[in-house]
This record gives C-alpha cells, sequence and structure tokens, in this order.
C-alpha cells in the first residue's frame, strides 16, 4: 500500500507511493489555475460548437447560433472587390484600346484580366502560354492570319472565325487535289515552289517554272503576287518562317490536296465587351501585337 | 527502501496526495538599494519609451508619415526614425532577432537572468502593478493581515481594492493603448479613439492587451515566470559554472546564528555565518523562493534580495554582499582560502559577441550600402521562346521596378546581351521607342512587360546571359539584375 505521505530527502517532495525498480514518483501537483483554464478551455469548445458549424450530419454540417458560415464571408469579399473594381473598370469600357496599353495602370488591370479569362476560355487550343499547335495559332508571334493589331485582334474575338456569326471572318483554303482542280502532280510541284518562296529545300528535279504558272493561276487571288498574303481573306504569308500546320513538305501537300477551314467561336454575347477589351489588349501585349 | 517493486506486486492507490497546488499568493516587502534604483531606472526607462515612442516626429518630406517609428500595414512600409523598410527587406528583422537571441545568451554567460529581473515586460509590469499594490494596501505585513482578515469589509477596505483594481485597469488600458499607436498616425488615431471614431481593430487591440496585463501583472504575476515561460528552461542549459548569478554565499553565511550568539562565538574565535535568518531577502523576493536554497528556476534574479540582505548587514555591522552576483567556484576558493576569480573574457562571451558584432556589423553595412532604386527580373515560363515571322527569336520577361526614394523618377530600360537585340516594354515603347521610358511613382513599384528579339544567326548559343539596367534619368543612379536569352 502506497504511503502517500512519506518525503523525499532530496527535493522535500512528497511522493505519490509508485516505485519502479526503486525509483520513485515524485508529487508535483499542477498549480489549481492551471486546471482551471483547462476546464474553461473545455467550455469554451463547448460553446464554439455551439455557436460555430461544428459537427457533420448526413447531408449538411450543424450551422451554429452565429450563422457563419465561410462561403458567406467570401461573397462578402468578392462583393467589397467589385466596389473596388468598378471605377477601374468603367474606365477600361470608355478608353481607347490604344490608350489602354498606355496606361500603365489600365494596362495592368487589362492583363490581369485578360490573363484570368484566357485561361478559363482561349487555353483550351491556344494553350496556357498562348503558344499554340499544329492548326491553333501561337499567339505570343508576329504571324497573324487576320491581323495583329489591337483592333483585328478585337475584331477577331468578337466575331470569331468561319464560326457562323453574321460578321465572322469568312474564307478558307481550298482542298486543291480532293475537288479536282489540281493533279497530285502539280500540287506537288507547286508544293515546292512555295517551299522554295519560303526558303525551304526542294525535291530534286522539280520545275520551278510550272510551279511558278500553277501558283499564279490558283493561289495568287488570296496569298498574293508575292505570297505575302492577306489578312482580310485570313490568307498566311508563305514566305515566313511560321507554318500553322507545319513546312514539311508532306503536310504543305496535304494542305493543298484537302484544303484548311480551322474555327474559331465568335465570343460575342458570350463575354462581356469590356471582358473582350481586355483580352485583345492582353493578346497585343503578349509580345506579337502590331 | 531500495527493494525491487514488480508490477504485479503494485497494487491500486486510493489517495495519491493533492494533484493540484492551490496558488499560495506572493506578498514582496519594499526594498531600497542599489538594484531596486536600477531597476526603478530600468522601469521608467522603459515604460517611457514604450507609451511615449510613436508621439516622437520625424520629418520625411510631404506625403510620407511622420511619425518616427511605425509599422505601416496597409501600405508594407516599416519606418523607424532615418530608416524606411519594404517587405522585401524583412532580412533586417531576422538579424535583429538573431542579435536579441545572442544577446541574451550572452547576457545570461555574464549575469544570469538579467533579462528575467530587470528588463522582461512580466517582470516590469509586474513590479509597477506592485508598487500601485503597495502604495494603496500597503507594505507586506499590512497587505498578508488585510487579505487573511475574516471581518466583513468596511468602506475603507472596499475603495481600496477599487482604487487598485482601477489604477492597474487604468494602466493595462494605457498599455494597450500605446501598442495600437506604433501600427497608425499617434495623434490621428488618439483623436480618433476618444472620439470613438477609431477603426474596430485599434479597440479590439486595445482590449485584448488591456485583458492580459491587467491578468499577467496583477493576478498570475511569478506563475507567467515558473509555468509558462520557457526561458528558465533554456537558460539552465546555457548558463555555464563562471556565469555571475545571484548568489548565497554560504561559505560566509553558515552556520546561520543570531547577532549575539554569532558575537559570541567570535569572541571566543569559534567561526560564525554572518546569516542571522532574518528571511528578510524571502520577504523582498518577488517570486517567494529563499536564495539561499541555491541557483533555483523560480528565482528571476532580479537582485532585490541583495539589497534586503545588504541592508540588514549593514544595521548588524558586517560587511554586505552575503548574497551577491557570484558562483559556486568562487565560493569554492573562500573556502580553499583562494582569492575569487571573475572570468567575463571567455570561449563563450566572446563566441557570443563575435556573432553579434558579426550580424551587427552585416546589418549595417547592408543599411549603408542599401540602394533607392532596385530592380527584379523574372523570365516567362511559358512561352520561353517565341519564334517570330523572320526566323529571329524573342525572349519576354516581367520587370519589377522599386523605386524607395520620396519622389518621383524617370527611369530608362536598357539590355545587355545577345548580338543586335532590341528591346520593347510593352505600353511604354510606343511612346519612346529608342529607350524605353517610364515613370515610377514615389516609394512606389512598376511591373513592366519587356520583350527582347534578337536575331537567331547572330546568337547560336541555346542560352545566352542578359544584363537589364534601370537608369534614373535625373540622378544616374544605376540598378542591374541578370537573366538569360534561351533560345526555343
Amino acid at each position: 500500500m502506497a504511503d502517500h505521505t512519506e518525503v523525499d530527502s532530496v527535493s522535500g517532495t512528497t511522493t505519490t507511493g509508485h516505485a519502479w525498480d526503486g525509483i520513485k514518483e515524485l508529487n508535483t501537483p499542477l498549480p489549481r489555475w492551471w486546471v482551471i483554464t483547462f476546464y474553461i478551455t473545455i467550455i469554451w469548445a463547448i460553446g464554439y460548437w455551439i455557436v460555430y458549424p461544428a459537427w457533420p450530419t448526413i447531408s449538411s454540417n450543424t450551422a451554429g447560433l452565429f450563422g457563419y458560415s465561410s462561403r458567406a464571408d467570401v461573397a462578402v469579399e468578392l462583393a467589397n472587390l467589385e466596389k473596388i473594381r468598378g471605377g477601374k473598370m468603367a474606365a477600361l469600357a470608355t478608353a481607347s484600346l490604344a490608350d489602354i496599353e498606355k496606361d500603365p495602370a489600365l494596362l495592368a488591370l487589362a492583363r490581369a484580366k485578360g490573363k484570368t479569362v484566357f485561361g478559363d476560355n482561349c487555353a483550351a487550343c491556344h494553350g496556357t502560354g498562348a503558344t499554340g499547335s499544329k492548326g491553333f495559332p501561337n499567339l505570343n508571334d508576329d504571324d497573324w492570319l487576320w491581323g495583329g493589331s489591337l483592333e483585328q485582334i478585337q475584331q477577331t474575338l468578337l466575331y470569331g472565325v468561319r464560326s457562323g456569326h453574321s460578321k465572322t471572318h469568312e474564307g478558307q483554303m481550298l482542298a486543291f487535289g480532293k475537288d479536282g482542280m489540281l493533279k497530285p502532280a502539280e500540287i506537288v510541284t507547286v508544293a515546292n515552289y512555295v517551299r522554295e518562296l519560303a526558303g525551304l529545300p526542294t525535291r530534286a528535279g522539280y520545275d520551278p517554272k510550272a510551279g511558278a504558272k500553277i501558283f499564279a493561276e490558283n493561289c495568287v487571288a488570296c496569298h498574293g503576287d508575292n505570297a505575302k498574303g492577306n489578312p482580310d481573306v485570313g490568307a498566311p504569308n508563305l514566305t515566313d518562317k511560321i507554318w500553322l500546320y507545319g513546312s514539311d513538305e508532306a503536310s504543305m501537300i496535304e494542305t493543298i490536296t484537302n484544303g484548311r477551314a480551322g474555327v474559331m467561336p465568335a465570343w460575342e454575347g458570350r463575354l462581356d465587351p469590356v471582358t473582350i477589351k481586355a483580352m485583345a489588349v492582353y493578346v497585343h501585349s503578349l509580345g506579337g501585337g502590331k | 527502501m531500495n527493494q525491487t517493486v514488480r508490477p504485479e506486486d503494485l497494487q491500486p492507490v486510493d489517495d495519491y496526495g493533492p494533484l493540484y497546488a492551490a496558488h499560495k499568493k506572493v506578498y514582496p516587502q519594499s526594498v531600497s538599494g542599489t538594484f531596486r534604483r536600477i531597476k526603478w531606472g530600468l522601469m521608467g526607462f522603459c515604460l517611457g519609451v514604450y507609451y511615449f515612442l510613436p508621439f516622437v516626429r520625424w520629418n520625411r518630406g510631404l506625403g510620407a508619415p511622420d511619425q518616427a517609428v511605425l509599422v505601416d500595414f496597409p501600405n508594407q512600409r516599416f519606418y523607424f526614425f532615418f530608416i524606411e523598410l519594404w517587405p522585401q527587406e524583412v532580412y533586417y528583422f531576422t538579424g535583429l532577432l538573431i542579435i536579441a537571441a545572442i544577446g541574451l545568451f550572452l547576457m545570461n554567460a555574464i549575469g544570469g537572468r538579467i533579462w528575467c529581473g530587470y528588463l522582461c515586460p512580466q517582470t516590469v509590469w509586474t513590479d509597477l502593478f506592485y508598487a500601485v499594490e503597495r502604495l494603496i494596501e500597503g507594505d507586506r505585513r499590512e497587505r498578508m493581515k488585510k487579505d487573511a482578515s475574516s471581518d466583513p469589509m468596511k468602506l475603507e477596505r472596499i475603495s481600496e481594492i477599487v482604487l487598485k483594481h482601477s489604477i492597474w485597469l487604468l494602466i493595462a488600458w494605457w498599455t494597450g493603448g500605446a501598442w495600437v499607436l506604433y501600427f497608425n498616425d499617434a495623434p490621428t488615431l488618439v483623436k480618433e479613439l476618444v472620439t470613438f471614431h477609431g477603426p474596430a481593430l485599434a479597440y479590439i487591440w486595445i482590449a485584448i492587451l488591456t485583458a492580459t496585463t491587467y491578468t499577467l501583472a496583477g493576478f498570475m504575476r511569478e506563475q507567467v515566470c515558473v509555468y509558462m515561460c520557457p526561458w528558465p528552461r533554456i537558460q539552465a542549459a546555457l548558463t555555464d559554472e563562471w556565469a555571475l548569478n545571484v548568489t548565497y554565499r554560504y561559505d560566509r553565511g553558515e552556520t546561520r546564528m543570531s547577532v549575539k550568539k554569532a558575537a559570541d562565538m567570535r569572541a571566543l574565535g569559534q567561526p560564525a555565518g554572518d546569516c542571522i535568518d532574518c528571511k528578510q531577502c524571502v520577504a523582498v523576493c518577488p517570486t517567494g523562493i529563499d536564495i539561499r536554497d541555491g541557483s533555483q528556476m523560480d528565482c528571476i534574479q532580479c537582485g532585490l534580495c541583495i539589497d534586503a540582505c545588504d541592508t540588514v548587514m549593514t544595521k548588524i555591522g558586517r560587511p554586505t554582499r552575503l548574497i551577491g552576483y557570484d558562483n559556486d567556484i568562487n565560493i569554492h576558493r573562500r573556502r580553499e582560502g583562494k582569492p575569487p576569480v571573475y572570468k567575463l573574457v571567455r570561449a563563450r562571451t566572446v563566441a557570443y559577441a563575435a556573432i553579434i558584432a558579426l550580424v551587427g556589423g552585416a546589418m549595417v553595412y547592408k543599411l549603408a550600402t542599401r540602394s533607392l532604386l532596385d530592380v527584379n527580373v523574372l523570365h516567362d515560363r511559358n512561352p520561353i521562346a517565341v519564334k517570330l515571322s523572320d526566323g529571329s527569336i524573342r525572349n519576354a520577361y516581367t520587370m519589377r521596378v522599386l523605386n524607395k526614394h520620396g519622389f518621383d523618377r524617370v527611369i530608362a530600360v536598357d539590355i545587355e546581351g545577345p548580338a543586335n537585340a532590341i528591346l520593347h516594354v510593352v505600353g511604354a515603347d510606343s511612346v519612346t521607342p529608342d529607350r524605353p521610358m517610364i515613370v515610377v511613382g514615389r516609394d512606389q513599384t512598376e511591373e513592366l512587360r519587356l520583350l527582347v528579339t534578337a536575331p537567331a544567326e547572330n546568337n547560336p548559343d541555346k542560352s545566352i546571359p542578359v544584363k537589364f539596367h534601370v537608369t534614373d534619368i535625373g540622378l544616374g543612379v544605376v540598378a542591374s539584375a541578370t537573366d538569360n536569352f534561351v533560345s526555343p
């Protein structure tokens, strides 16, 4: 039986009477306020359960007397944010595209907004960095099918390309082979002629004169006499280093044979005009804008 | 006693004795002497700095805050007299924290718990609260008598208690009030607070600090040091045998006996201790311990027992400093008849002083050479590089220019790197095509999008280092950053 009145001679403290291998446990009591504080925290926790959401139920959770919800807090914060943004957004709506780009504050706002909206709506095709892929233009470079000025980019954004919108960009690369306008041999010849224009290696033994003739008869209408393209009809410059569908001979033959008609949706009606303005500035500021 | 107890032999115990100890209230007696004077002086100094520093003005020019010490959270600035720090310069605080920690270690190695005894806010405010208590309710004996009295309270006693708590609350409230002034323009906030137009956060902080000050200094007192504070535990690991701690010189004090008996013994040529067991050292102790039990964790080493003992020793005509700053080594040396040795310069103190000097020196150097124009550059990650229609390569960067001056500055941006590279700053190049220039507002940063284009044929390397220079056109100051120009 324990003898709790035993006092340890070194520390002057009573022992609990417990001993393990001859080592005895000292009874060093906690201060009473400490244990009271501990009970207060327990009561506090119970109070917390009552006033705040705490316990899960089958489909929801206990709401708490204060009616607190972090979701409601977010809504309030967002509403405040809209209030703060209100003035700036109004400025974005009234300023011209060129003026937005010259005003550092508006430029920063348009770029920030544009980047978010781009991620939500455009990145699926053009990539998160707007680098595009085969058939989807890289928006960072300076090669623009439909023009790279602020106004032209805004136009493309609003109405799209072959989107079905009444104001959309029209015009397409015809399927010269499939529709029987050019024979396969002629296609190979004209493809190699275009390669020569672009400074790409050509197939041995191809006839440049025949190529020039085919090009003049079939291609200049859209791509122009010097093959520099025409943004009004979306005809690409064939002399530069950027090829949307690939610069190898096979890809070019495929393009001429089957034609190309990529689609960009019209964003008018889906995004509000101020957002589209911000998008135009954002895309323009990626670096390729003219 | 040392018999082995096997687990199966253990029996359930009904009575463990008290598991929780009731708080024994400490009634420190007033005392006067050297260390009490030092404590009064330091208390006045510390509290004076704390309460009045926010009102000190410092002219920084128009539009900038004129408060000498200000933590400006909304604008993310910290002002300390002539120093203004930005959030990216928090490493100064790291330096300050290192110096503070090593400073504590150094104090500890030299004179024990100097921090605890003289400078710790818990000690300073508790001391102040004790002073108020003593002034209103009287000294140790009176207070003990009043607390122990079971008579029904008279109006006089009630008014004493009310007055004491009112003054305590007033001090606590002022403590919280001074705290919030460090985060706002002090005179403005004081005006707002008294007209009840202050920000809710200020009132909440004042309330919190009023409550903590009142509770910790009025009620918790030495319990904070004994049960809550980690420093007594840490300092036990930091102290060494040479550190001068408040020590009862038992070589001189023992054997304890009355003044008369000691005089008789000495007359007979017998050894006699100087300690007369008057317990004055215990009576004045703010943590209620007996220093004669030796160095202990509860002792905050405030030196008040030294003053108490010196007073008694003077009265009985014995040498003072029976209790003093000393260590066990010297007690043993004196016993052996050797002179005491005080070693302030030892590997430990030298190392601490060296670390403080090193970190302090580095901070002063960094502060003295701190640039008021700064630039950071971050390369675009997606895409890393863009091929343009003429085959040339373009890289894009985000540049942040920091103007830490109190006025607007015109900044020109130049690059140095790939051959024939052309720089465009989005938004700025249409205004100044040959050398992009921008205006960075006073005490602000500006984020820019930079496009660097270089012909691929002149730059065959996969990665070429680029230097970005921002030049203050007015002052000619240049800041630079480096990054790389990458080919796809």
